[in-house]
């Protein structure tokens, strides 16, 4: 008998007693009513308790201010389908500070590994739990861009805040490289005292775009 | 159990990282004397403790999210077979291998074989409860293949050849100082001037993996959850070490036990809001990362997983003890147990400690197994597990069961009845009569005898020896509630209720445990 088999059977006989799955109750909460301006506000508190820098601009400031927080870096990369025009301020279009990624045309580990700093956007946000999720769409990219830089800077629009974590997975394809993403990387093991930064980015920048 | 033949069959017991080396009261006893050990484990557990309580309390739902979660995994057991068969399909037509484990042996064996055939001789690991039961590290060494935890409390533990002594926080019994000389000593390259502030020595451990991470080409880690319907792995952690180990390397190799599943995407949002707020009591975990078989361009292109049963089919069959299969590792019963608070991790022997250790353990290799069988009674019963888990489960319920299958298993093996029953006899025989009882009461005083001046019992005979080998008793009462009560209400003028003298007050014979109601 394969293992496969084996263990099949080996369940269905401690089974045998035919437990009866049960309804599930789903009382919790599905949706939060908080408007617009009270999302914006509480995911602004959970993410700088995580110690993530926000700022809250309109649609039109993003461009300055991605160009602002890219200021000391040397070098940046983008998913490919990242909007363009997000990034007029950088004056690097074409240039060599500017690194375009794609699942096409992947930057080496090494490579990503040289760069000071990443920028993308992201698919959708809980202000309940200060949650960032990207599901690799053209504007977020691979996995390992929002990895290896030291600094992420991450572009959420407002629109796409929700209240809670199941409205928020309500509008995401389970199957896509998913990253969510609460605050920049952080320990609690030695002596429970929380260090930010150990194998992920270690800076975090939020900018929710109204 | 019958096998489709009819023929009884076994239950097919679990190996590896299991077993008690010694029996808890041995262990408890030696941990206890531990003095660093007690104040390290008291000052982490009390900080999450309380931090978990300031973030459950903030949501209205807790409640209505822990009855979803336990139905859920009530479901999960009661469809495991065809659940398993789902979650394959939609795995593997996305590109990932699945191999089935039947024990620990054998899954080291599907693990080592992968990584030989990538060429490779080094992998780096995410923490995994999963590869620490089956002995994965140890056994990849034996075969000439090198495994780096890179969670920061692995590490430490790994570096000093130590085991780990909590699910969440396997470092715990360490201070920084002492975790400063473990990376002087072990660490290539270690900074001769490293100073014991845990950004610093954080930093220190960044260095030493960064390389390691960037050029591993084979990765092995566990998993919180398998999503059914679509086929889904998730991988929930704070540092990043686990979105390295999951996103850079080529091959990716995951170890899961067969219980992990959820049936649905749904199911996802439940879980995510139980499981971070009761680990580490924040409202999310720093990353969460969910693949599904392989995605072109991005992350490993070789996907495998590897199912383990290793005695979870045998837990299935118990069906008094099968709910202990929906743990979620979130180690919130650890947190709130006064036996686990005062001995540590490690006097639980097995990978699991604490109060779901000591109903998990004995239920994957048998209670008959010697060396788990006086895990069940490592609790005082006090009830606090049960409340702080966020998926229900009934620990004391399960371990006054596991108890009874214990006596059982035992009276099936000797003739001669045991000091045990003949004291439950003698104790029913006094229990069943008021006369009786008042009368053994009169002995009191003998006792009082017994424990001298400092009226403190140290050591008793027989069976009851276990209780006093790691505690003392008080001194019996002067006089019998019963003997207060006749004398007090005889006495004129003594109201009802009026105390009679400290000593010998009802109060001082409550037994020591009653301290320990939780909060
Ligand atoms: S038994 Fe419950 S409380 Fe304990 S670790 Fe498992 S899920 Fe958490």
């Amino acid at each position: 008998m394969t293992a496969r088999e084996d263990i099949l059977s080996r369940i269905r006989a401690a089974l045998q007693d035919s437990p009866q799955a049960p309804q599930i109750p789903r009382e919790y909460r599905a949706a939060s009513e908080l408007d617009m301006d009270a999302l914006i506000e509480l995911l602004v508190d959970r993410l700088v308790d995580y110690k993530a820098q926000v700022a809250v601009v309109p649609e039109t400031e993003v461009p300055a201010r991605i160009a602002s927080l890219l200021d000391g870096a040397r070098s940046f990369v983008v998913p490919e389908g990242f909007d363009a025009g997000w990034l007029a301020g950088t004056g690097d279009d074409g240039g060599s500070r500017r690194r375009v990624d794609s699942p096409a045309a992947p930057l080496s580990v090494a490579e990503l590994d040289g760069i000071d700093a990443v920028v993308t956007g992201s698919a959708v946000a809980v202000a309940e739990t200060g949650t960032i999720i990207l599901d690799g769409s053209a504007n977020q990219g691979r996995r390992a861009i929002s990895l290896v830089p030291d600094h992420h800077i991450c572009v959420v629009k407002a629109a796409d805040i929700t209240g809670i974590l199941p409205e928020a997975l309500g509008r995401i394809d389970g199957t896509r490289p998913i990253t969510m993403i609460s605050g920049p990387s952080a320990t609690s093991d030695i002596e429970l005292e929380r260090v930010e930064g150990v194998h992920g980015p270690r800076r975090l920048d939020v900018i929710i775009a109204r | 159990m019958t096998t489709f033949l009819g023929m009884p069959a076994l239950p097919a017991f679990g190996s590896g990282n299991l077993f008690a080396g010694e029996s808890f009261p041995t262990a408890a006893h030696r941990e206890l004397g531990n003095a660093q050990l007690r104040a390290n484990l008291g000052h982490a557990t009390h900080t999450i403790r309380d931090k978990r309580q300031a973030v459950v309390a903030e949501l209205p739902d807790w409640e209505q999210l822990r009855d979803a979660g336990s139905a859920i995994k009530q479901a999960v057991m009661a469809r495991l077979p065809e659940l398993l068969e789902e979650f394959e399909t939609n795995f593997t037509a996305r590109g990932g291998v699945i191999h089935w484990a039947r024990d620990a042996r054998e899954a080291n064996e599907i693990v080592a074989g992968l990584v030989r055939d990538t060429g490779e001789t080094e992998v780096v690991k995410i923490k995994s409860m999963a590869t620490q039961e089956i002995g994965l590290n140890e056994y990849l060494e034996e075969q000439g293949i090198g495994a780096f935890e890179t969670d920061l409390a692995e590490l430490i533990v790994q570096l000093d050849h130590d085991k780990p002594s909590h699910i969440l926080v396997p470092a715990i019994h360490k201070n920084r100082t002492e975790i400063r000389d473990i990376f002087l000593r072990e660490m290539p390259g270690a900074d001769p001037a490293l100073t014991d502030d845990p950004s610093v020595l954080a930093m220190a451990a960044r260095e030493h993996l960064r390389r390691k991470f960037l050029t591993a080409k084979v990765a092995v880690s566990g998993a919180n959850f398998a999503l059914a319907d679509s086929g889904t792995l998730a991988v929930v952690e704070s540092e990043g070490n686990g979105r390295m180990c999951l996103t850079l390397p080529e091959t990716l190799i995951t170890v899961m036990g067969i219980e992990k599943l959820l049936p649905t995407w749904q199911d996802l949002e439940v879980f995510m809001q139980l499981l971070p707020r009761s680990s580490t009591g924040e409202r999310m975990n720093p990353y969460t990362s969910l693949w599904t078989g392989v995605t072109e361009g991005d992350g490993p292109q070789n996907v495998h997983l590897v199912l383990l049963d290793n005695g979870r089919s045998a837990a299935l069959a118990d069906e008094m003890g099968r709910s202990a299969l929906h743990c979620i590792r979130c180690s919130a019963c650890m947190n709130v147990c006064p036996v686990y608070e005062r001995t540590g991790g490690h006097a639980y022997g097995s990978t699991y400690p604490g109060p779901i250790g000591a109903i998990l353990s004995p239920l994957l290799t048998g209670i008959e197994a010697e060396e788990n069988n006086s895990l069940p009674y490592a609790s005082s019963l006090c009830g606090a597990c049960y409340d702080a888990c966020p998926v229900k489960i009934n620990i004391p319920d399960i371990l006054v069961h596991l108890r009874s299958v214990d006596v059982d298993s035992k009276r099936g093996k000797k003739k001669v009845p045991s000091q045990m029953d003949v004291g439950m006899k003698a104790a029913s025989w006094a229990l069943s009569s008021g006369k009786r009882l008042g009368l053994v009461e009169k002995g009191l005083p003998l006792g009082r005898l017994a424990a001298g001046p400092d009226r403190k019992i140290t050591k008793l005979p027989g069976i009851a020896a276990g209780w006093t080998q790691s505690r003392d008793i008080p001194a019996p009462p002067a006089q019998s509630f019963r003997d207060w009560w006749a004398k007090e209400h005889r006495n004129a003028g003594g109201a009802p209720g009026t105390p009679g003298t400290p000593e010998a007050g009802p109060s001082r014979t409550l037994s020591p445990d009653t301290k320990e109601t939780p909060q």
